[in-house]
């Protein structure tokens, strides 16, 4: 873990839509380095999936750029990039999407959906993809008779596998996980995870993890991103995160996590109103009108994001002054 | 004991094998068997296929079903009723036959058909008639039904199951012939337009912007225009003398380019709405070329779709076609379609004297049932991932 993969220096993507600006992402940056999991974590609407998409390329960047590092050393802008190149890396860069059912096209056997991208990339023989596919749907636990149906005979958490084949197939070395498991019932997540995380050691992958489910995305970072309206709030590695937290939206999203031990006295910070329009943010740090912390600075001033402790960044104002909890972990053995 | 209890067993087992493998069959079925297998369900569509097919059939076969063609004029037929079969001649059982049909007028000037019951005429299969060719290449004088002379040659006497028109042809020829240009008109017709939805609503909903806007305000003033006046006009503007199937051809061209405006719209909503799944996305981000996600993902996820469309299509063609030649501005005799056959229905004395001449109406109406029976169980069919 030394070689940075991915470098996203205030990226932007705002969407316009009948005069109104929508600002989805929002000035975000952090980097990631080769090998760990980076766990994008926020409410609905928060921007996630967005940030998620325009870093695999399926929307163009409004502004800022996202470096990285290919396998041949070189680092490409991926924000600004000419379009042959972009098919290359294409291979090393893939998706995992949420939805099992929509991003499978149901009119596709599962041969032709996992061996889709093999064939839009490479001139191989007929043998070898039919290999490569069956060794990567064994890899993912798929039987290989399984390969001849039609994405119907299969459940949710099934489907899903199909989805990780399909995204695996090129061996990529970056995935963009885009809610792969949250539509998945709880012991399939579990699944899903640690197949996940089996994969990585076995291919060496990197992931970008986005969720809204604060417990698994614990359970496989290595470093957390806390979005908020666009804006990447806080970003540490996930030890600090869930026992430090340096900022209010971060101290509140961890308050709503139940911890399974009927002895911890867990105190819930309720967030009062709603997530505010993104077409319309307030004015100063874009939590303000939620913020229990709140102060004058706060709303005028959008704070910047920047590193408070070694290898944790926080933008809030108040980081020094104001009593932010984390999580206390029961110790394990008791 | 044991073996009986082993036979048992094997048999269970047989069972949950045979289960396994019905299993394995349906998780193995394309978008397409899922579709047939949800259409088998649907007992009127069913039905309603059994139906066109054994239409179209008789359509494809009609110069050797039909005893007559359509130029066989017969001032002694002329409005003749429905001719009865009978099977008993003076006391005794001598097959199907007719007598041939005489006629006098009455008090009041009317031609009145009577039978001449003095000699039986024998109806027998495979009679040789007026030469035709079946399909345009396959020449034949062979008719399935008719009477003929002791020589063999064709008898003058008609065999007319649906009755005669004024000039004494035989009316369940014509509709028979007529189908030729009913049944096929809607059918040459939805493919044009299935081509011009495709290509304009395509073009419409994937590139969208400027394009799409055009496009649509396009297809806005088509479908505002009223039909019936549309067609009036359209059809005067096709000149009087040029030949039949120059005519058919126009026909068809008139029929599809009003009903396509209908059916781009529809390719442009699927369009739009596939454009958004995520397995396009996925397609896009693993490099297929677009050319190769509409071929690959969006046409086949909208097919469906049309066809349903485009069945549901088919009977306002055909009732089209039908109000087209009744009013005189589609097929013009000799050539002839359902709509031409309904023309003599425009006089009250030729309903009230010779109902049989409304047999035309029944085929339109049956066809254009099965046709909608046939697309609302497509429909229902058309999304098995429902």
């Amino acid at each position: 873990m030394s070689e940075v993969i991915l470098k996203v220096n205030n990226l932007c993507k705002y969407f316009d839509s009948k005069g109104v600006t929508i600002r989805a992402v929002n000035d975000i940056s952090f980097e990631m380095e080769k090998g760990e999991t980076v766990g994008i974590v926020g409410e609905s609407g928060c921007g996630k999936t967005t940030l998620g998409r325009t870093i695999v390329g399926a929307y163009v960047p409004s502004s800022g750029s996202a470096e990285y590092r290919a396998a041949d050393g070189e680092v490409y802008d991926l924000s600004n990039i000419d379009k042959k190149k972009m098919k290359e890396l294409r291979k090393e860069i893939q998706m995992i999407f949420q939805d099992p059912y929509s991003s499978l096209d149901p009119r596709m056997t599962v041969f032709d959906i996992i061996s889709e991208p093999l064939k839009a990339n490479f001139k191989l023989k007929k043998e070898e993809i039919e290999e490569k596919v069956k060794f990567i749907a064994e890899k993912v636990g798929l039987k290989t008779e399984f390969l001849k149906r039609y994405p119907h005979a299969f459940s949710g958490g099934q489907r899903q596998r199909i989805g990780i084949a399909r995204a695996l197939v090129m061996y990529p070395r970056l995935i963009i996980c885009d809610e792969a498991v949250s539509a998945l019932d709880v012991s399939v997540q579990a699944q899903v995870v640690n197949l996940l995380k089996d994969l990585q050691k076995d291919m060496d992958l990197t992931y970008i993890f986005i969720s809204h489910d604060l417990s698994v995305v614990e359970h496989i970072s290595d470093r957390v991103g806390v979005m908020y309206l666009g804006r990447m709030v806080e970003y540490a590695d996930t030890a600090s995160i869930f026992e430090k937290p340096m900022h209010p939206y971060t101290e509140a999203l961890l308050s709503a996590v139940p911890i399974p031990d009927p002895d911890m006295n867990n105190e819930r910070i309720p967030l009062a109103g709603e997530i505010p329009n993104p077409a319309n943010p307030p004015k100063g740090c874009p939590f303000h009108t939620r913020c229990r912390y709140c102060t004058e600075k706060c709303h005028t001033e959008v704070p910047e994001f920047r590193e408070r402790e070694k290898g944790h960044f926080v933008a809030c104002h108040l980081t020094d002054t104001s009593m932010i909890k984390g999580i206390v972990k029961p110790k394990e053995g008791m | 004991m044991n073996n009986k209890e082993e036979l048992l067993k094997s048999k269970e087992e047989r069972a949950l094998e045979k289960k396994r493998l019905k299993q394995e069959k349906y998780y193995m079925s394309s978008q397409w068997q899922l579709m047939g297998r949800k259409l088998l369900k649907h007992k009127l569509a069913i039905f309603s296929i059994v139906l066109l097919g054994i239409l179209y059939f008789c359509m494809i076969f009609s110069d050797f079903i039909a005893p007559e063609d359509l130029e066989n004029y017969s001032a002694k037929y002329s409005d003749s009723p429905i001719t009865k079969i009978h099977t008993v001649h003076e006391g005794k059982f001598i097959g199907p036959f007719v007598y041939a049909q005489k006629f006098k007028f009455n008090d009041y000037g009317q031609k009145m058909y009577y039978e001449d019951t003095a000699t039986p005429h024998r109806i027998s299969l495979f009679v040789k008639g007026t030469p035709y060719k079946l399909l345009g290449f396959i020449k034949g004088d062979v008719h399935l039904y008719g009477v003929k002379n002791e020589d063999g040659t064709p008898s003058d006497v008609k065999v007319l199951i649906l009755g005669a028109d004024n000039l004494g042809r035989d009316m369940f020829s014509r509709i028979l012939l007529g189908s030729k240009v009913s049944l096929t008109v809607p059918l040459l017709g939805t493919a044009i337009s299935f081509v011009l939805a495709v290509i304009i609503g395509g073009v419409s909903g994937f590139y969208g912007g400027i394009i799409d806007t055009i496009i649509q305000r396009i297809i806005e003033v088509f479908m505002s225009f009223p039909t019936l006046p549309l067609w009036m006009a359209l059809s005067a503007a096709i000149p009087t003398g040029i030949s039949v199937t120059n005519v058919y051809i126009l026909i068809t061209i008139i029929m599809s380019l009003l009903s396509w405006p209908g059916l781009a719209r529809t390719v442009r909503g699927r369009f739009l709405s596939l454009k958004k799944e995520d397995y396009v996305l996925a397609a896009r981000l693993a490099g297929v070329s677009d050319f190769k996600i509409i071929v690959k993902h969006l046409v086949p996820g909208f097919m469906s779709y049309l066809i349903v469309n485009l069945t549901l299509g088919i009977p306002n063609m055909i009732l089209g076609e039908t109000s087209m030649s009744f009013l005189g501005l589609g097929m013009r005799a000799p050539a002839t379609s359902w709509g031409v056959l309904l023309q003599e229905c425009k006089s009250i004395n030729n309903i009230a004297n010779c109902p049989w001449k409304l047999i035309p109406l029944v085929f339109v109406a049956i066809t254009v049932l099965a046709f909608n029976f046939l697309g609302d169980g497509l429909r229902d069919a058309a999304d098995p991932y429902k």
